[in-house]
């Protein structure tokens, strides 16, 4: 069992003629990713990936051909936004999109748009997710994996290869790692894949991984007190990082005295959360809740 | 990026936000010059982008042209946290009936540009929010539709803006709403938004953040950059498409990702050590790029030693191995490196790296530990 993605998922990709796209598609593939389509505009009839996948010019076309029904979005900032759109407008259920550097005020629209149609957007500016042994949507490494029964959350990145690696490590495999993105506004919140975890039968325990930024952590710890009885073990970066200085991440800035590690670690730890140190110590913490 | 406040105010006066536009000085000279032209009593006000100028001093009142000049001269070469000021506004003085803050955010947990207003205004509104929260009206504006004219309705009556000032406000609060969507916008207010004693409505103080993510479409505003305000490493590391930011500490950091980035750091603070810096390199790890990470991380005296972490993931870590001693080849100066690569062939990458005398590390609690012992002097 995992979340969002598995084997029946039909996945296409926006921009899997480009560089980054060509390149992560053939690890998706390699995975074991059931790629039925690319949208590459103007290369309609064409094909990708040493002519294992069809492409098309628009994923309407692509829909119709192939059913695809998920979408995995590699195009450059600028053009992101519509890509997002036209994937739902065709149909799709699921859009992830990796892509990073996109306008915050086109985000707020693409962000209203698919959730009035129904349509699941995981990013931007995330890794992507694996559920692991079944497919692989974005640029996790899908080396770092081994099946078991813990799920993942993380707002990071290479944070994420860093932790799910600690765990693989140890011993610790993994049912669905999700990464959500590092920007001010993702589709799917921590609070949306914990619920998802949470009611995943093969999911025992959940890994969370924060950072400093906005009040994601906070509500998610609410809602953790509230509705989850499975082990959980957290990490949140960035104690270390001063007030008013974006790091790096879009979404990754004190303010006003909000948002701060601090802040986080306290509201995680009120709903009965272990907070790591350090990453290394997720494996240990997990195996003291009795997983694994 | 943050705006100063003529240039916010520049962009404001666009979208017919009333206000006293006043004009900028570098020097007493051209500061009573902008008093003459004025005409009047005139504040003088120190352009920087950290707060509490007030308090520092950076703001004062002049009655003529030659006190302008004097109170100018003051300020301009003023330390105001580590800024020194080089830029004045030279602007008219309004004389202050009521004050009020009137901005707007854009909410990540609302998904909405949401107005804050406050009949409280000229303080810090993190304070009011503190202090005095039920002063304060947060309203979200409809994602698609934007401000509309029960918006502003609902402000006005909130603020208590007099009947004969009701559109002045519908127009201050249009114009803020479209400089925001226009310019890509974080944050955009008026601090204060003021009625003066002559019944005029005028914004006295502007602040724009802009979304740094949207600057590539406005190169206009781009232009409007503050480099007197930038640390020139950070200027360099902007340059070369690396996310840099400049701390206190002796151990330079160089990470891939902006989350292992800040991990890094918390380790080397968790070993004993100080954070030189946050850096992330981005992906790829690209030879390039890493010589220009060294550069600007050695660029700060204070550095004693290197942490390399690199989560190669796909990137094969024997390539990313070469870089770096390749990189570092070219280095002026010298310090000790701890590298640290995880990923394809990482035991070849750890091999190149041991043959050309980096210290390695397998785990990132051992590299962190490891570079600190090196910064102090002991175990390099």
């Amino acid at each position: 069992m995992s979340i969002l993605v598995n084997r029946d998922t039909r996945l296409l990709v926006q921009g899997i003629t480009g560089r980054e796209g060509e390149f992560h598609s053939t690890a998706m593939l390699e995975y074991g990713t059931n790629i039925v389509a690319g949208v590459t505009p103007g290369k309609g009839g064409q094909s990708a990936l040493d002519g294992r996948v069809p492409v098309y010019d628009t994923v309407v076309d692509a829909v119709r051909e192939t059913g695809a029904n998920a979408s995995c979005i590699f195009v450059p900032a600028a053009a992101a936004p519509d890509a997002m759109l036209e994937a739902a407008a065709a149909g799709m259920s699921l859009v992830i999109c990796i892509t990073e550097g996109i306008p915050a005020l086109d985000m707020l629209r693409v962000y209203h748009v698919l959730k009035t149609e129904g349509v699941r957007l995981i990013g931007p500016n995330c890794p992507g997710l694996t559920s692991v042994g079944e497919a692989k949507v974005g640029i996790i490494p899908g080396t770092i994996h081994r099946p078991g029964p813990v799920g993942l959350v993380s707002r990071s990145g290479t944070l994420t290869y860093e932790v799910v690696q600690a765990m693989t490590d140890a011993g610790l495999g993994q049912t669905t790692c999700v990464g959500i993105g590092g920007d001010p506004i993702v589709g799917t919140s921590f609070t949306d894949v914990l619920d998802l975890l949470n009611r995943d039968s093969a999911t025992e325990a959940i890994v969370m991984i924060g950072e400093i930024g906005g009040e994601e952590e906070e509500r998610a710890a609410e809602f953790c007190a509230r509705e989850v009885r499975k082990p959980m073990a957290a990490f949140i970066a960035g104690r270390t990082a001063p007030p008013g200085r974006r790091m790096g991440h879009a979404g990754a800035i004190i303010s006003g005295g909000a948002g701060t590690a601090e802040s986080k670690r306290k509201a995680l730890e009120a709903a009965g959360i272990r907070v790591a140190d350090s990453p290394s110590q997720i494996p240990q913490l997990l195996r003291d809740a009795g997983v694994g | 990026m943050k705006l100063q406040e003529y240039r916010s105010k520049e962009i404001l006066a666009r979208h017919d936000v009333p206000l006293l536009a006043g004009e900028t000085a570098t020097t007493p000279d051209q500061a009573r010059a902008a008093a003459e032209r004025i005409g009047g009593p005139v504040v003088v006000k120190a352009q920087v982008l950290v707060g509490g100028r007030g308090k520092a001093g950076g703001v004062k009142l002049a009655a003529t042209p030659d006190e302008a000049a004097a109170r100018a001269g003051e300020i301009i070469g003023l330390d105001i946290k580590g800024v020194t000021v080089k830029t004045v506004l030279v602007a008219p003085a309004a004389d202050i009936a009521k004050e009020f803050y009137l901005g707007l955010i854009l909410d990540r947990s609302a998904k909405a540009i949401t107005i804050i207003a406050s009949a409280e205004g000229g303080v810090e509104i993190e304070e009011t929010a503190r202090t005095n929260p039920e002063a304060i009206l947060r309203l979200p504006l409809h994602p698609l539709i934007g401000l509309q004219a029960h918006d502003v309705r609902r402000v006005s009556f909130f603020l208590g803006i007099p009947a004969e000032l009701r559109k002045d406000f519908a127009a201050v609060l249009t114009g803020l709403s479209r400089a925001f969507i226009e310019a890509d916008a974080d944050l955009a207010e008026i601090n204060p938004l003021v009625i003066t004693e002559d019944g005029r409505l005028l914004a006295l103080d502007a602040k724009i953040v802009l979304d740094d993510s949207a600057l590539p479409r406005h190169p206009d505003l781009e232009a409007m950059r503050d480099l007197n305000e930038e640390e020139p490493s950070e200027t360099a590391a902007r340059e070369a498409g690396i996310n840099f930011i400049k701390l206190d500490g002796s151990i330079g950091c160089m990470v891939n990702g902006a989350g292992l980035a800040m991990t890094t750091m918390d380790l080397v603070k968790l070993a004993g050590g100080e954070p030189a810096n946050f850096l992330d390199i981005g992906g790829g790890a690209k030879a390039d790029r890493v010589l220009a990470a060294f550069r600007i991380i050695l660029d700060d005296p204070n550095v004693q030693a290197i942490l390399v972490n690199i989560f190669g993931g796909i990137t094969r870590g024997d390539e990313v191995a070469r870089g770096i001693v390749e990189a570092r080849a070219g280095l002026e100066r010298e310090v000790p490196m701890v590298v640290r690569i995880v990923g394809t062939n990482a035991e070849e990458a750890a091999e190149i790296l041991r043959q050309a005398s980096l210290i390695t590390a397998t785990s990132l609690d051992d590299a962190a530990a490891k570079a600190v012992a090196a910064a102090q002097g002991v175990g390099a």
